[in-house]
């Protein structure tokens, strides 16, 4: 599994990491989760608005800082 | 959709009208029989407008905040891309800056909107107007407006707000300034896997309705309480009309200067909107403070900082230049007409 999250580096951004490892803690996943910060490589995923988080390579949402219970549904599915 | 949900919100809702109808003679009754306080005293005068102000604009938040929340679980900035994507520019601009208004938009997301749209073939000028739009007319600031100085100042507020954002736009539309843009901007070519449409149920929809309240009055409430407590020790202390001579009508330069301190100062509208209050309670001119208050809001160093990414500084300038020009016109007009 692997676990990215796109965003230009804004307080939003830290957020999403931070709560996204505590919702692959809920899950008990050994995941690390990758920042992508640069700006070409988060166009080439087709994302418009930050912060974003992909799984194995497919956006789930974007613009948006879900809670860490969404967050662990949204990883398990 | 969950049917109990609507059973809590609308009783909740009643509640909220109920109480919000007897604020005033309820803070009047706790400041003037419980505490007691003399209403001719300045001191009283400060507590009352404290008391009265500090819940009523709370309440006025937390309805708007959950209200437009609501309404922007239906636009994405995807969606928006693709409304403007074939449209001509004047068309286009108006659009825009409407859809500015309600898009979900956060400045630090200013670069991949950018490239986005203008990837999608979304004319520059049209990109201009969502961009100016999308901070200056937002909803914080209009909730504080209507609370504080009633449904005018805030119409006012979003007509020019939008008319600056639609004016700009076009004029940098008709300057071609395309050649300014970052080379690399117009290289970028956007994967094709752009995300996929959420479906979102009603449920979905009040959940990020509430959880926008949660998120915007939990950032914004102690600026809200401090900027009305600077307000309360002005309307109580400070003698009326001494903001006339500086930020009158009369003093023709003030509005220029209201743009120029404005445009590097960064606040967000609660930190701004009470301390614009009180100059307009103590003799500043409306069309002043609007201008003041339109310089701080919607030109921000920052922002500029972060689309230096993509613009180059010609067209930074252009976009600071004609945006502050727009602001200047609104500034001047209202002085003459009010």
């Amino acid at each position: 599994m692997k676990i990215q999250v796109l965003g230009t580096g804004c307080a939003k951004c830290g957020e999403l990491t931070t709560r996204t490892e505590a919702a692959l803690k809920q899950l008990n996943l050994e995941v690390t989760v990758e920042k992508v910060s640069d700006i070409r490589e988060i166009m080439a995923f087709g994302v418009m608005s930050t912060p974003a988080l992909v799984v194995d390579g497919k956006v789930c949402f974007a613009g948006r800082v879900p809670n860490v219970d969404e967050l662990a549904k949204i990883i398990a599915s | 959709m969950k049917l109990r949900r609507w059973f809590v919100l609308l009783p909740l809702l009643v509640v909220w009208f109920f109480i919000y109808r007897f604020l005033k003679p309820f803070s009047e009754w706790l400041t003037f029989s419980v505490l007691p306080l003399d209403p001719a005293t300045r001191l009283g005068q400060a507590v009352a407008f404290f008391v009265y102000d500090t819940p009523k604009v709370l309440m006025l938040l937390v309805l708007v905040v959950f209200g437009v929340g609501l309404i922007r679980t239906f636009f994405t900035p995807e969606r928006t891309r693709r409304t403007l994507a074939g449209k001509r520019e004047t068309v286009g601009n108006v659009m825009a800056a409407l859809l500015g208004v309600v898009t979900p938009f956060c400045s630090c997301s200013a670069v991949p909107l950018f490239l986005g749209f203008v990837e999608a073939g979304v004319p520059l000028g049209v990109t201009f107007s969502f961009l100016i739009s999308a901070p200056m007319v937002n909803e914080v600031a209009l909730v504080l407006l209507f609370g504080l100085f009633g449904w005018k100042v805030a119409g006012l507020y979003l007509a020019t707000g939008l008319a600056i954002a639609i004016g700009a736009g076009w004029v940098l539309g008709r300057l071609r300034l395309e050649k300014h843009l970052e080379p690399w901007v117009l290289e970028t070519r956007q994967g094709a896997v752009a995300a996929e449409d959420e479906r979102l149920n009603w449920n979905d929809r009040l959940d990020r309705a509430q959880q926008a309240v949660r998120e915007i009055v939990g950032k914004v409430w102690l600026y809200v309480i401090a900027g009305i407590a600077v307000g309360a020790g002005i309307h109580g202390y400070v003698p009326d009309g001494l903001m006339a001579g500086i930020m009158g009508k009369q003093a023709w330069w003030s509005v220029p200067a209201a743009v120029l301190v404005g445009v590097p100062m960064y606040s967000n509208a609660a930190g701004i909107i009470p301390v614009v209050q009180a100059l307009l309670e103590k003799g500043a001119a409306l069309g002043t403070v609007l201008a003041f208050m339109m310089a701080v809001i919607g030109l921000s160093l920052p922002e500029m900082v972060i689309l230096r990414r993509v613009l180059k500084m010609p067209l930074i300038l252009a976009f600071v230049g004609v945006v502050a020009f727009g602001i200047l016109a609104v500034g001047y007009l209202f002085n003459l007409v009010f």
